[in-house]
């Protein structure tokens, strides 16, 4: 934690460049999270560090960014009435518990293990979650489009059935999205997964919005706004005690955050116009994407702990560097799916609206 | 998308260069900003307190820059309830 000491020393210089590179990315990952309620964040940080930032200041900086964020975007999904603040806060609450324990994990690994071994365990926990979850929610979105696109409504899975039917009495709470009374005991853990899934793979909402869906039975859309409640109780914590180590640089996050509002109000006004299974989609197919670029980083951090054979200075480099582009490229994907979608919805409200005009003329 | 509402040109200007100043401010004191903003301790809530109002700022003036550009919500909202 030497940074801590000459945090303000390791602030990189900014330049014009340095400037549009952040403000972009900010954007395309502030159009997904304003979508899906999470991501960008898996982008962002590496990117920061390869304008030479350390990686706590990375990491620091893109928390920083992040509650402003999900503040302005739940408010925007708020006004569309898919936002549970009370689901949001309880589940928001448990997972600041979950970031904590999952950072005094992350410490002690690296103590144990250094930075290969904390940087193998990143990736593995991607790699494990990302296809479980990632391949499950990818599955549902296209058994969904079988089945004639999600045009009826979304119907709860038989494990949310279950949980919205077990009665502990004096831990109950009635949750709008929901429209059932539930445990608490059941949202206390799944909020300290969505932490701990936060502080190591700083995108809390790949298991945050699934969890809501499958396993308390939310609306996806609902689920995806109210992901943004608990992306800020956690961003804001999280930031406080960064702070207080002085390793936020503020620049780094209001430029991130000046590209970021623009894209989480078009992400917010996109779900408007969508069928909600292409919420699952936009996230399963992130997921996916987002897998191979952490597999392929495995064997290089295999190699550091001499696990495997070693892998030559060449070859590690060049995974990385694929292994990054991969990463930009599952943004960038689930940017375009959002944008296509939207565009697609709007185009087909402008013919029913100049449909109608055109029937009430001829009346 | 909205032809009969009045556009908000006005708010949108107003907050863009409220914005706009907000960001010279920052970019131009740099090396007060990373010195006091760094310290830790109490200085901790400045680039709290700074998140907040560039978030209210920025993203008022975000939002009415895609109401201006007629990008709105869908007026029959698909809300999942």
């Amino acid at each position: 934690m030497h940074d801590i000491v000459n945090a303000a020393a390791n602030f990189i210089h900014l330049d014009a460049v340095n400037i549009i590179y952040l403000f972009l990315v900010g954007f395309v990952g502030g159009l997904v999270s304003g979508f899906i309620g999470s991501g960008g964040a898996f982008v962002l940080t590496p990117g920061m560090m390869s304008l030479g930032v350390p990686g706590l200041v990375a990491v620091a900086s893109n928390m920083c960014h992040k509650f402003p964020k999900a503040l302005v975007g739940a408010i925007k999904r708020a006004r569309y009435g898919q936002v549970d603040v009370k689901l949001g806060i309880v589940l928001g609450i448990s997972a600041e518990a979950g970031v904590l324990y999952g950072a005094h994990i992350q410490e002690n690994i690296k103590k144990a293990f250094g930075e290969a071994g904390s940087n193998l365990y990143v990736s593995a926990a991607f790699v494990v979650i990302l296809a479980v979850v990632g391949g499950f929610v990818l599955l549902d979105a296209w058994k969904t489009y079988r089945a004639g696109g999600g045009d009826e409504e979304e119907s709860a899975t038989k494990i949310a059935r279950w949980v919205q039917s077990v009665n502990i009495p004096g831990t109950m709470v009635y949750f709008k999205s929901l429209n059932a009374r539930i445990s608490v005991l059941f949202t206390i853990p799944l909020g300290f997964a969505t932490g701990m899934l936060a502080a190591t793979i700083a995108v809390g909402g790949f298991i945050g919005v699934p969890a809501m869906i499958y396993v308390l039975g939310a609306p996806s859309l609902m689920a995806s706004a109210t992901e943004l409640v608990i992306a800020f109780v956690m961003g804001l914590g999280g930031s406080l005690k960064y702070a207080m180590h002085g390793l936020v640089d503020i620049r780094l996050a209001m430029i991130i955050l000046a590209g970021s509002l623009f894209g989480i109000q078009l992400g917010a006004i996109g779900t408007t116009y969508v069928k909600p299974f292409m919420i699952k989609v936009v996230m399963g197919v992130i997921m996916v994407t987002v897998l191979f670029s952490r597999a392929l980083m495995v064997p290089v951090y295999m190699s550091q702990l001499h696990l495997i054979q070693e892998i030559d200075a060449g070859t590690a480099s060049l995974l990385k560097n694929v292994s990054f582009g991969i990463m930009i490229f599952a943004l960038a994907l689930g940017a375009f799916i959002v944008l296509k979608a939207m565009w697609q919805g709007h185009r087909a409200e402008r013919l029913q609206h100049a449909a109608e005009v055109l029937e009430h003329g001829k009346i | 998308m909205s032809l009969t509402k009045k556009k908000p040109y006005s708010k949108m200007i107003i907050l863009g260069i409220i914005s706009a100043s907000l960001y010279i401010l920052l970019l131009s004191r740099q090396e007060f900003v990373t010195q006091y903003f760094a310290k830790g301790g109490i200085n901790a809530f400045l680039p709290i307190i700074t998140a907040f109002i560039f978030s209210f700022v920025h993203g008022s003036f975000t939002g009415s820059f895609w109401t201006v550009l007629g990008v709105e919500a869908a007026k029959k909202k698909k809300e999942a309830q």
